[in-house]
């Protein structure tokens, strides 16, 4: 049910824009109010749910302890995985962000006869995973290319590397592929893997459905249907400088890319998308396990009612007597 | 335990870099592309005649899609005559054929490819054309 | 009720039904739940809504304004801790943690993938707590928490052990143990816990420890501790209770005072304290390491734990040694300090056999007994006669709570390697930080739930099956209460044949002590290895 009723969330949201830009010429709307409207949803909602994350404390210090603790100085610690200090939870954080350490270690349980269980580590999820981010993050750095005039060497730099192949004119990027490889990888292994089907909810077909549907519209646009790349480099900048213009030049495909990437933008925030901010402030993995060594104050923390020693030896003072044990009170 | 301070210093690197295109451009227009076709071969020409090998929309769009299929037809296939939409032919060459007409690729062809940032790789066995700086 | 046999619970059908899971009703089913709390003993603690009620009648007797005591306080709860509000936010239900659950890969039932487990709560918060859910419900992932939907929570939220191991594998650390630990919080609001947990926590509460031992009975425990000690090594150890001044309190989960295998490890550990004239003392009042509070609410594990922290002060001891226990330690490293710090009362503390400084400790003054021992031995202040274990051929369990709440994986094992010839370690996917839970951790050790266990207890049973079958492992070592009891009956089951010990059981055997006579069997009476016909 969540698999159709996303697929057909998303074709509905390609046919408003077709709809809208072919027949009523609705080009200021799609063109400029609903990405503004889209960029500031964006920005505000993320800033609303990080804050609003941030409004509730960390009360204890639950660090997931994946290696040995700091102990004695003849015990080696893994000071990445267990990490005692600051410094260790900036390299924990780091390799967690940027490689996805804890999806690296993944592993696969098999059940054959005998019983005996196998645990095989499966690197899939965690190179799909790496390649769709890294590929998302390529193609937005390139996308600057729209948004900065004039364009900064290192965006040139970054899209000469891509389309370091120099095939077909246009160059085809090698993060186009790798992209669109991994959302199909990631919608795949949705579908096939019956677990995996069976936790899946709306929410996760369709952002994929979206995302895929950007990359495809941006595909197309780029190297099939084409349209006039200067009228939209004029309709980008016109946006980033508050004078909008709309080039009469511009394709429908490209009010249709625009219009869904408008849609993530302003999904984002109410979605699960935000664990893109959500990972850093993880408290099984941000915080360093020296809990014996320093006190963590939990802002919340009260007194509580509690069974004193008092109340223990007025209930048992004899019979401790008679066993001989030490009292308070003859 | 908040960790308010880091938490703002992250949602300030966030907005920063979001919002870097308009800091960048700071409010203030930029120049749209002019590519020029004054060139003193097209101007000899009558204004009828100042045609491309196709037409305008299409060379706009296609351009890049039939230089590289004029390389591959002359280098790898041996054949050098173009035959266009109206059936008039053209020897297909970059320097000989585009370049006569639209010898300004400063003017012409990096307006366009530098505004929008594309880098195409003509010019890395050809010789670029010599120009007097304007 | 008699368990299939193992080779029909390895059977295992891991294809998940055609119904979605929102769809398919939980099935509450004899052998996989514990029986329900009882009134007295919740009554004894104040905990809310106490009554007798029975899991398998249709009626749980649930107060009238459940459905608002339930999300009032799971509201309270997702401004209280950004762990809990953050974990139902953020799940990509990528499906990386489906298979690391123990009772998922011995039962098969999807709901026990720890992603599904978290939605079973996550998608009451959606509805109650999050506009999308509000608006477009079960599109969004949301549904209505009825009385079906809570016993399906209830069911759940006790078919998990809290044991983390799906945290390890999460791309963002969503740990499972919070959402259980959170969804029991909100359970025990509404009277609904269970009889292994309640009961003990009443009897910690009076007595000091879940077993209600009272305080002349804990005495007589050891004083046959003694008599076993004294025939077996020829010297009397005269371990003192309550006594102020001592420089050291030693607590220890109470499992260890009462049920085999877990009071061999006491006597290793008094012969141990003895032979090191350490000046140290016995609680009868904070008798108990385990703190079964935290299996209900956090409230009420601070209310228990409370009793070590404030007996330490009483008795005017310098620092706390704390034996060999699994969620003790989770509390005593990631909670005690929080709850109770600064422990000004204390000092830091230092061996005083080798001086050791434990900087690790030093601001919650709480020391392992394994950090303590394994710094003696490296110290070379114990003279160890590894051969008197050489009948044993030695594997290790990591508890759960030690290796991924604390990072303890090479104090231990240091230990074992000092007073042990043969020692194997299982496969790499199922030790230290990767451990497998016992199957019966966080208050499930109880009969009635035989099933569970077993199916929980599978995969680290198949472990130690492999190393049985490869290096003749016959004796399964770990530093935790729970486990001595649970892996007991696990290996009984899957591996039979296999015993369980504690890490300083095999101490007690291998120390040479001052004055002792000729040692002819082990702490267990056995005959040692070469002294069979003695």
């Amino acid at each position: 049910m969540g698999l159709i009723f996303s697929f057909f969330t998303v074709v509905a949201l390609g046919v408003i824009v077709f709809i809208g830009v072919k027949a009523a010429d609705m080009r200021y709307l799609f063109g400029v109010i609903i990405p503004y409207a889209a960029f500031f949803a964006f920005l505000i909602g993320i800033i609303y749910r990080i804050l609003q994350w941030a409004r509730v404390p960390v009360p204890f210090r639950i660090p997931t302890t994946a290696g040995q603790g700091k102990s004695f100085p003849w015990i080696k610690q893994n000071t990445i995985d267990n990490p005692f200090t600051s410094i260790g939870v900036i390299i924990r954080m780091t390799l967690e962000v940027l490689l996805f350490r804890s999806l690296f270690r993944n592993t696969r349980a098999e059940l054959r006869d005998g019983p005996k269980l196998s645990y095989g580590s499966t690197k899939w999820l965690w190179l799909g995973g790496l390649a769709f981010h890294y590929a998302f993050l390529i193609i937005l750095i390139r996308h600057l290319r729209f948004f900065l005039e004039p364009v900064p060497l290192p965006i040139e730099i970054v899209e000469a590397l891509d389309g370091f192949f120099q095939v077909g004119a246009p160059v085809l990027y090698i993060t186009n592929l790798i992209f669109l490889g991994a959302v199909t990888f990631l919608f795949l292994r949705r579908v096939v893997i019956p677990q995996v089907r069976y936790i899946s909810l709306a929410a996760d077909y369709f952002p994929l459905f979206l995302i895929g549907a950007i990359g495809v519209t941006g595909v197309l646009m780029r190297y099939f249907l084409k349209t006039d790349v200067v009228g939209i480099k004029e309709l980008t900048m016109g946006l980033i400088t508050f004078s909008p213009v709309i080039p009469q030049t511009i394709g429908t495909i490209f009010y249709i890319h625009l219009f869904l990437v408008s849609a993530l933008f302003a999904y984002f925030p109410m979605s699960k998308l935000m664990h893109m901010a959500g990972v850093f402030l993880s408290p099984t993995r941000n915080l360093a396990n020296n809990n014996r060594a320093v006190m963590h104050v939990n802002p919340w923390n009260y007194p509580v009612k509690a069974h004193t020693y008092d109340e223990y030896e007025d209930e048992f003072r004899n019979v401790m007597k008679e066993a001989g044990l030490p009292v308070e009170k003859e | 335990m908040y960790n308010a301070g880091k938490i703002i210093i992250g949602i300030i690197i966030f907005v920063g870099l979001v919002t870097f295109p308009f800091i960048f451009a700071g409010g203030k227009a930029t120049a749209k592309p002019d590519p020029k076709i004054d060139t003193p071969e097209i101007l000899k020409m009558p204004e009828n005649e100042r045609k491309c090998v196709e037409s305008k929309s299409f060379m706009k769009k296609e351009h890049m899609q039939l230089l590289n299929d004029w390389r591959d037809w002359v280098v790898r296939d041996g054949n050098t005559i173009y035959t266009n939409a109206e059936g008039k032919t053209f020897n297909m060459s970059l320097q000989n054929t585009c370049m006569k007409c639209h010898s300004n690729k400063k003017k012409f062809c990096d307006e366009c490819h530098n505004y929008t940032a594309v880098k195409p790789y003509c010019w890395d066995c050809h010789i670029a054309p010599k120009e007097k700086e304007s | 009720m008699a368990n299939p046999k193992p080779e029909e619970l390895a059977r295992i059908e891991y294809k998940p039904p055609k119904t979605g899971w929102m769809d398919t009703p939980a099935e509450i089913r004899k052998g996989m739940f514990c029986h329900a709390g009882k009134s007295k003993s919740l009554e004894y603690v104040g905990l809310p809504n106490p009554r007798q009620w029975t899991v398998m009648e249709e009626d749980w007797k649930l107060p009238e304004n459940w459905q608002e005591i339930f999300i009032e306080g799971l509201r309270e709860r997702v401004n209280k801790f950004r762990s809990f509000r953050l974990f139902l936010d953020i799940c990509v239900r990528c499906g990386a943690c489906a298979d690391k659950c123990h009772f998922y890969i011995g039962g098969g039932d999807p709901k026990n993938m720890p992603v599904l487990r978290a939605e079973l709560l996550r998608s009451v918060y959606r509805k109650y707590c999050t506009t999308s859910g509000k608006i477009m419900g079960k599109i969004a992932g949301a549904r209505e928490l009825t009385v079906d939907v809570l016993k399906e929570i209830w069911y759940y939220a006790y078919q998990c052990t809290e044991c983390r191991r799906c945290s390890l594998f999460c791309p963002y650390g969503i740990d499972t143990a919070e959402i259980t630990i959170l969804a029991r919080e909100l359970l025990n609001l509404l009277g609904l816990n269970i009889d292994w947990i309640a009961g003990p926590v009443a009897n910690c509460y009076r007595t000091g420890n879940h077993l209600g031992l009272q305080p002349h009975t804990i005495k007589d425990t050891f004083d046959m501790f003694a008599d076993d000690l004294e025939t077996f090594t020829g010297i009397r150890v005269n371990p003192t209770f309550n006594r102020k001044g001592a420089e050291i309190l030693v607590v220890v989960p109470s499992g260890d005072f009462f049920a085999d295998p877990g009071t061999y490890t006491t006597m290793g550990e008094l012969l141990l304290f003895h032979e090191l004239g350490l000046d140290y003392t016995w609680s009868t009042y904070a008798s108990e390491g385990g703190d079964f509070g935290f299996f209900t609410s956090n409230e009420m594990a601070k209310r228990l734990h409370s009793k070590i922290y404030a007996e330490a002060k009483r008795l005017k001891v310098k620092w706390i040694l704390g034996g060999e226990c699994g969620h003790m330690w989770r509390v005593w490293h990631q909670y005690h300090n929080t709850w109770f710090g600064p422990m000004d009362f204390l000092e830091e503390p230092v061996s005083p056999i080798t001086g050791t400084k434990f900087e690790n400790a030093k601001s919650n003054k709480t020391v392992h007994i394994c950090e303590f021992t394994s710094d003696l031995i490296k110290n070379g202040k114990l003279n160890l006669d590894k051969s008197r274990n050489d009948d044993l051929v030695v594997t290790f369990h990591d508890s759960c709570n030690t290796s991924r709440g604390m990072g303890f994986l090479e104090e231990p094992r240091y230990i074992i390697n000092n007073v042990c010839n043969k020692f194997y370690e299982m496969p790499p996917n199922t030790i230290r930080e990767q451990t497998f839970c016992c199957g019966s951790g966080s208050g499930l050790n109880a009969s009635e739930n035989m099933e569970i266990r077993l199916r929980g207890g599978l995969p680290r049973a198949n472990a130690v099956k492999h190393v049985v079958q490869k290096y003749g492992v016959n004796m399964l070592s770990c530093i935790c209460a729970i486990d001595r009891a649970a892996l007991t009956a696990s290996v009984d089951y899957w591996v039979p044949g296999t015993r369980v010990t504690g890490v300083h059981e095999m101490v007690g055997n291998a120390l040479v002590m001052k004055g002792e006579k000729k040692r002819t069997t082990n702490l267990r009476g056995d005959p040692l290895p070469g002294m069979e016909g003695e």
